[in-house]
């Protein structure tokens, strides 16, 4: 197909994702807006009074940013792992796969949506945490760049996650066993630099820190990683779960009988 | 054209009707047709052209906005054709379309196919219907257990059937039917009888000796299994032979 061809179709499938996402807005963007209000409320007034300054700031100040992130990586995990698998199930996964649409287009189309569906809840979230505390973005380029990059490693991890899926269930598995002890593990409500060994250096292991921290770096301009670590652990999760993405459609893994 | 070598090209001179329902059960018909253009490259002015058209033809307009979980099972297959025919297609498959559709449905639908094919494009339809491959259909291919045991054209298959039957209605059946050679004479019930004869019998000598044995024919017509009877002689004489 023609690059305006592709285009074409590159839209359609954004447009699909987002109208879902709309179509079931209770579903997609309210509940992770409620959800961060309570932690907000609890940990960030209640319980955060009571803690002293975190690399300078109050800990609601220290905390936004991680929780922000953790909306975007978990909602757009979330958005393509459902929506993809919902597309399987009902099998109108095949109206894309007898269209002469290249692989890689499904995949940037629904890896878009997620993302999307991220920077929309990570926004209301933002928007949220303005009622509590006082932000001032210090590197917005960087901010925006975090949040694009995070929300597409977990895109990505959620549309393998998708293909691999035989059944409602396993769309569950991953997030509860793995991505929330992740999310929670990686620096979403303390600093590692407060972590003795070996737990410090087992902390460095979780990819989701770098994103926590690239992201509170462009908020704060405080970060426990390098910020060009944490923009390389990043980028080589996009392009190595894209190849494996893209592999797993050609081959049709999960998708053709 | 490969459909290998050329996927993206070859695909966009098909449409696909699978058998099982596969659209977004909690969209619009009008949004799957429209859709199912883009994922071919066709911008949306194009496109919602095309949906209006082919909604109108099939006659599910009236539910273009209504989510297609709401559709009757005989306008969910309808909705298929209609998306399948959003890329006008050259070559369209159709597999069972009309499995468990009523009469006037599958007529209309009969309708619809062999408008398009009059148009120029090509169908290929899969079917246990029998009937409507014979009403469809210029050639057809027998599928026994994934082999092909015949591929000819209807007109030819048609022919090599040396048997006919027709069906007589008759205002009383006698008690004993005349003897006729070549022709095999059944009652069916009190007003009707079945005559099997050969294709180069003549029917003068039927109603010849039927009047004689003081019986009128007031109606005629053809058994209408003609390629069910085949089909089952060629399934059959296919197993004998792997055997």
């Amino acid at each position: 197909m023609s690059a305006a061809t592709n285009l074409v179709a590159l839209n359609t499938i954004v447009r699909r994702e987002i109208a879902r996402i709309l179509r079931i807005w209770t579903q997609t963007l309210i509940p992770p807006a409620i959800t961060m209000t309570l932690y907000f409320v609890i940990f960030g007034k209640l319980i955060g009074s009571r803690i002293g300054l975190m690399h300078g700031f109050t800990y609601m100040q220290y905390i936004v940013p991680g929780l922000v992130m953790m909306s975007i990586i978990t909602n757009s995990y979330g958005n393509i792992s459902s929506s993809f698998f919902g597309a399987k199930f009902g099998r109108f996964v095949e109206e894309m796969l007898v269209s002469p649409m290249s692989n890689w287009v499904i995949l940037l189309g629904y890896v878009t949506g997620a993302v999307t569906r991220g920077v929309i809840v990570g926004a209301l979230v933002l928007v949220i945490a303005l009622f509590f505390t006082d932000l001032h973005v210090a590197h917005p380029i960087i901010t925006f760049v975090s949040v694009v990059l995070g929300a597409t490693v977990f895109s990505l991890a959620g549309f393998v996650n998708a293909v691999f899926a035989k059944k409602f269930d396993d769309i569950a598995l991953v997030p509860t066993f793995v991505l929330t002890p992740l999310t929670y593990l990686g620096g979403v409500f303390y600093s590692v630099d407060l972590l003795g060994e070996p737990w410090h250096t087992i902390s460095l292991a979780n990819p989701i820190l770098y994103m926590v921290n690239a992201f509170r770096f462009g908020v704060l301009g405080v970060s426990d990683v390098p910020i060009v670590t944490a923009f390389i652990v990043m980028l080589v999760f996009v392009v190595g779960l894209s190849a494996v993405a893209l592999r797993l459609l050609s081959r049709g893994v999960g998708l053709r009988s | 054209m490969s459909i290998h070598k050329h996927r993206s090209e070859a695909m966009r001179l098909i449409g696909l009707v699978p058998q099982e329902l596969n659209f977004n059960q909690f969209e619009k018909p009008f949004d799957i047709c429209v859709n199912q253009a883009g994922f071919y490259g066709i911008g949306r002015a194009e496109a919602s052209q095309r949906a209006e058209k082919y909604l109108k033809e099939l006659r599910l307009w009236d539910k273009a906005h209504l989510q297609a979980r709401t559709l009757s099972g005989g306008m969910k297959r309808r909705l298929m054709i209609a998306r399948a025919m959003m890329n006008e297609p050259k070559l369209l498959i159709l597999d069972e379309p009309t499995a468990g559709v009523d009469i006037e449905i599958r007529r209309s639908m009969w309708q619809f196919v062999s408008g398009i094919n009059a148009a120029g494009t090509t169908v290929i339809l899969t079917t246990h219907y029998l009937e409507e491959a014979e009403q469809l259909c210029r050639n057809i291919a027998i599928i026994d257990q994934g082999r092909i045991v015949q591929n000819t054209s209807m007109k030819s298959l048609l022919a090599t059937l040396d048997v006919e039957t027709f069906v007589l209605d008759v205002p009383s059946a006698p008690g004993v039917l005349p003897v006729l050679p070549g022709v095999v004479l059944r009652t069916l019930d009190d007003h009707t009888i079945e005559a099997e004869m050969s294709r180069s019998h003549d029917l003068n000598s039927l109603f010849a000796a039927l009047s004689s044995h003081g019986v009128t024919v007031t109606s005629m017509r053809n058994k209408s299994n003609r390629l069910e009877e085949l089909f089952v002689r060629l399934v059959e004489h296919g197993r004998e032979n792997a055997a």
